[in-house]
């Protein structure tokens, strides 16, 4: 193992840090290193600036040197997935509309990694704006799961989850609006967090449906994420949604927090459609729940069927809102060809958008369009509410739910090409945006083709200590995180 | 919401401001008929007085202190533009 930096937890890696027995210098090499040797497969990253990380090694070794670290981030390579702005380096959203763009300011999650002393690694691959659940929408390059290079890696941080599973980053960040943490962390094998919603700041976070968006954790074991999370979590002025609310020790709350729990069974969660070999998976892991002495109990979440409408009526209609700011003028591609500057728009955005951005355009566009606004987008803000009362009428008898996070294992690349069927990916993760909670996947086995399976702990708002200890229970108790890719 | 309505793409591209190709407009609007014909379910729901949600925790009347801190510099704002002269974005003529 100890050959292996490029595969150990946060939590191993800063006792060595610590004890001085490797380098941050070392360990960023060892990534690289790492990268260098399969990333010609996996494709996981839109760029990379390894001058730039060593240097951050380096200075990371020096803080240590001098005493001054900054705790169990310092030195550690985590990458970002490239809709998160880090100064100085390209920021491209996955889009032709950026692909020259350059970030001239830093995310406050950025800020705050660079604060807990953490090496900024690369920009991750993901769906053009985050808008996918394959990350075949990136207009530079699919990127491969590293379990099986012929099948998708999830989206949208589908470059997050596979870089981690690849052993090219020790943790990484991502997004998730729909799912877009959760689903690639189980097709990928690793633990993937979408905090509540307002808990970690979205400034600096390119925007696709404000209301949905938050940034997240990929790491390789439970307490890890907690970890990551502890860093980037916090009220931030600079984004008018942040929330304010304590945020405890989450890796110390592991600990204090013991069972048993009560957990509940969306029965709407298991229904047509679920794969048999991952229904089984997350049987097993509500058997373990059970033989720990945990209350396990179904419960409905009756609006659930209508979870997939509302989504992509707000999250359209939002995202028509936001990407009308890519006009060509002030900043991103300005087509060589228009003829006028109101041109300029409607060029620019055919000549630089991808077919899956334009189709939600479109829709985002017409269903706040005068005459079906009321119909569409204030119905579906209404529908809003109603599966948001499902969630907290469930937590009146439970602590948490416990559901799969994806309904299929990892498909193949191009398998999907009805959009309709691909959006049926993020069943189980979408209702958890809509309501705000926090959602954890969590590795929970394998397929008999040998593809990762992964279960969702769905908690309750600003209740991710609770979470995190509960998916912590399961995680230290089993040795999925310890699997490792042939590639 | 009865009956599946028919997009009229001519009309919603021209509002997003974006051009698109016949192809584009046949395919999108292909695609886009089955999902407005999965979304009509929503009509079904029964929404009778319930408030619509736009944020999970509506937080409302957001102040901060008005101190005074740098902002981003100019040669920094003007970084990604496409066009520029004099310190300024160069746009084509608006007006003739």
């Amino acid at each position: 193992m100890s050959s292996e930096l490029h595969y150990q937890s946060i939590a191993t890696l800063a006792a060595r840090l610590g004890a001085k027995e490797i380098s941050s210098v070392e360990l960023t090499r060892a990534a690289i290193a790492r990268t260098q040797a399969v990333e010609g497969r996996v494709q996981a990253f839109n760029s990379r600036d390894e001058a730039d990380a060593l240097a951050q090694a380096a200075a990371s070794d020096a803080r240590r040197a001098a005493g001054q670290d900054r705790g169990p981030l310092e030195g550690i390579p985590i990458g970002l997935k490239d809709v998160i702005a880090v100064r100085d380096q390209p920021l491209t959203a996955s889009s032709r509309i950026l692909a020259d763009f350059v970030s001239p300011y830093d995310a406050t999650v950025t800020v705050k990694l660079r604060q807990a002393g953490a090496v900024l690694w690369g920009r991750l691959n993901c769906d053009e704006f985050a808008m996918g659940s394959s990350t075949e929408n990136s207009a530079f390059h699919p990127t491969a799961n590293p379990w099986d290079l012929t099948r998708v890696p999830g989206g949208s941080s589908g470059g997050s989850a596979a870089a981690l599973a690849a052993g090219e980053a020790i943790a990484t960040l991502g997004s998730d609006t729909g799912g877009s943490i959760r689903q690639p962390a189980a097709l990928c094998g690793v633990v993937g967090l979408k905090p509540s919603y307002g808990l970690v700041s979205r400034y600096g976070l390119v925007a696709y449906a404000s209301s949905l968006d938050q940034i997240g954790p990929f790491a390789r074991t439970v307490e890890d994420a907690a970890l990551v999370l502890q860093a980037i979590a916090g009220h931030d002025e600079r984004d008018s949604t942040s929330f304010r609310t304590d945020i405890p020790d989450y890796r110390a709350e592991l600990r204090t927090r013991r069972g048993p729990w009560r957990l509940g069974i969306p029965k709407e969660y298991f229904g047509t459609g679920l794969d048999p070999e991952v229904a089984a998976a997350v049987e097993r892991a509500i058997a373990f729940y059970r033989a720990q002495g945990c209350e396990v109990r179904e419960v409905s979440l009756p609006h659930t069927q209508y979870c997939l409408d509302v989504y992509y009526i707000i999250a359209t209609a939002e995202a028509s809102s936001n990407l009308a700011r890519f006009d060509g003028i002030r900043y991103g591609h300005r087509s060589a060809k228009a003829k006028d500057v109101v041109d300029v728009y409607f060029q620019s955005r055919a000549e630089g958008f991808g077919a899956e951005v334009k189709r939600r355009i479109i829709l985002g566009t017409y269903v706040l369009s005068s005459g079906y606004y009321d119909a569409y987008y204030l119905r579906a803000q209404k529908v809003r509410t109603l599966v948001r009362q499902d969630f907290l009428r469930a937590y009146e008898q439970v602590d948490a739910l416990i559901t799969p996070t994806s309904p299929i294992p990892a498909f193949k690349l191009g398998e999907k090409s009805d959009p309709l069927a691909m959006y049926l990916c993020d069943i189980y993760t979408i209702g958890v945006n809509l309501a705000g909670l926090p959602g954890i996947s969590v590795p929970c086995g394998f397929t008999g083709g040998g593809l990762p399976v992964g279960f969702q702990l769905i908690g309750q708002p600003f209740q991710e200590a609770s979470l995190l200890a509960i998916a912590h229970a399961y995680d230290q108790a089993h040795d999925w995180s310890q699997r490792r890719p042939a590639l | 919401m009865s009956q599946a309505p028919q997009l009229d793409i001519d009309r919603v591209a021209q509002l997003a401001r974006l051009a698109l190709t016949p192809e584009e407009k046949a395919t999108f609007s292909q695609q886009l008929g089955s999902v407005l014909h999965h979304i009509e379910q929503l009509a079904r729901v029964d929404v009778t007085g319930v408030e619509p949600t736009a944020h999970a925790f509506a937080v409302t009347n957001v102040w901060r202190e008005d101190v005074a801190a740098p902002g981003l510099p100019v040669a920094d704002a003007l970084r990604n533009a496409p066009a520029q002269r004099d310190h300024m974005i160069a746009v084509p003529k608006v007006v003739e």
